[in-house]
């Protein structure tokens, strides 16, 4: 008995597969933004914040890192309404990839703050810098420097984990291979292609993150 | 309609908790087994075997695990073999495991200095003696932080085998949820059933990071 393997539909639905790509970028650029942007508050806040402040981040960051992401997902968009906050499912996904990715980042970002040497901020202090202007001028470029190839591989982490938020219906890669295969009866086929289609994103990814940090930071990345 | 009191919802929870560890418990091993032939292919002398385990690895870390077990779960049916949930769950979770462990231990056996090599040559052993008696304890030892830091991303990501049907924790909980209409407190739970499992071992990990930091 064998079994022919059929991607005769593959013409028909490269559409709805770019579609799905497309989203799929869409969450992780928007995830990669506000997760960074938070971890960068978070670190901050972890090294030189109030005591229940640092107490309540690294409570959060122990919380996201020892759970799987399909529960705080679930626990999101199933269980957040019933306090009154219902989101629409992209939404729902945004919010819980940026606050999954931001218990990995913040680690990372604060290994990079910590990196950088207690001089540069006293040089800078000498220099009448404000607080503020110190860290955003100072700290925070030569930090992510250090920490960018860590940084660069958390981001491609996240965007494969992004697959099960098809699991809440956003119509995102996996979503669009689900209806794909239930239409057309070939499951293995489609799953893998559209795992192809992933393969290229993590690599163009990872390729457009190398290039871009190397430009922006001059960070060393291989 | 059957009415769930609190104590029945932890204790399915609970029961349901066991195909996790199991889950767990097996594809760590299967993967820890594989994982050390990926090994063996990764550091070996010729250069193409080096390149296939290079593109194993790369493939199923450059991949969402969920599409390898929807690969495995309807791939396997293919070729003959008749699969279930679990052999599914088990076989995708082991060779998603062997990658990453036979990466993590690669790490360690390029972090010995060329000496240790050099040193069970001049003693008369041939390569797998080398290998057996004095390269591999020693990856090993310096990559035990990483291979249980690991295990805990292996247990998180049991929760995905759900998806493809395997009733473990996560999907005990969609059925739950489906008769109680108690997201917050069943999701809650599971999350704190998983919190426990993990964070020992997290901090299990972080100790032996530490310790290999003096």
């Amino acid at each position: 008995m064998g079994y022919s393997l059929d991607f005769g539909w593959l013409a028909g639905a490269v559409g709805a597969i770019a579609r799905g790509a497309a989203t799929t970028i869409l969450l992780i650029a928007v995830t990669t933004l506000a997760g960074t942007f938070l971890s960068i508050l978070g670190a901050a806040g972890k090294r030189n914040g109030p005591k229940p402040l640092r107490l309540a981040i690294a409570t959060y960051v122990e919380v996201m890192r020892n759970t799987p992401f399909l529960v705080q997902l679930f626990f999101i968009f199933f269980g957040l309404p019933s306090l009154g906050v219902r989101l629409d499912p992209t939404l729902a996904a945004m919010l819980a990839m940026t606050l999954n990715m931001a218990a990995y980042t913040i680690e990372i970002v604060g290994a990079g703050l910590d990196a950088v040497p207690r001089g540069q901020t006293e040089a800078a202090l000498a220099l009448g810098l404000r607080p503020r202007q110190l860290f955003i001028k100072i700290v925070l470029p030569q930090a992510l420097k250090v920490i960018y190839p860590a940084l660069t591989s958390q981001i491609v982490i996240m965007m494969l984990e992004s697959a099960v938020v098809s699991q809440i219906a956003v119509r995102e890669l996996t979503y669009e291979a689900d209806m794909l295969q239930a239409r057309t009866f070939r499951a293995f086929e489609t799953y893998f292609v559209v795992t192809m289609v992933y393969l290229g994103l993590s690599m163009g990814l990872r390729r457009l993150l190398v290039g871009g940090g190397r430009r922006v930071l001059g960070a060393g990345v291989s | 309609m059957i009415e769930f009191t609190f104590w029945d919802i932890v204790r399915n929870l609970l029961l349901a908790a066991r195909w996790t560890v199991l889950l767990s418990l097996a594809a760590f091993i299967g993967g820890a087994l594989v994982g050390l032939v990926v090994l063996f292919f990764r550091i070996a002398k010729t250069k193409w075997s080096r390149r296939i385990a290079s593109g194993y690895i790369a493939l199923f870390q450059g991949t969402p695990l969920l599409m390898q077990l929807f690969l495995m779960f309807f791939g396997l049916p293919m070729l003959g073999l008749r699969i279930e949930p679990w052999t599914a769950a088990a076989l995708g979770l082991t060779f998603f495991a062997s990658a990453y462990l036979a990466e993590i231990w690669r790490g360690g056996v390029d972090a010995l200095p060329r000496g240790q090599w050099d040193a069970g040559a001049s003693l008369g052993l041939h390569y797998l003696q080398e290998l057996r008696l004095i390269i591999l304890p020693q990856a090993f030892a310096i990559t035990r932080a990483p291979t249980v830091g690991f295990l805990v991303q292996l247990i998180k990501s049991t929760a995905l085998t759900s998806i493809i049907g395997f009733e473990e924790l996560v999907r005990t909980s969609n059925a739950i949820n489906n008769a109680t209409f108690e997201p917050f407190k069943v999701y809650g739970l599971v999350a704190l059933i998983f919190f426990v499992m993990c964070f020992p071992l997290t901090q299990y990990a972080r100790r032996l990071e530490r310790a290999a930091a003096h």
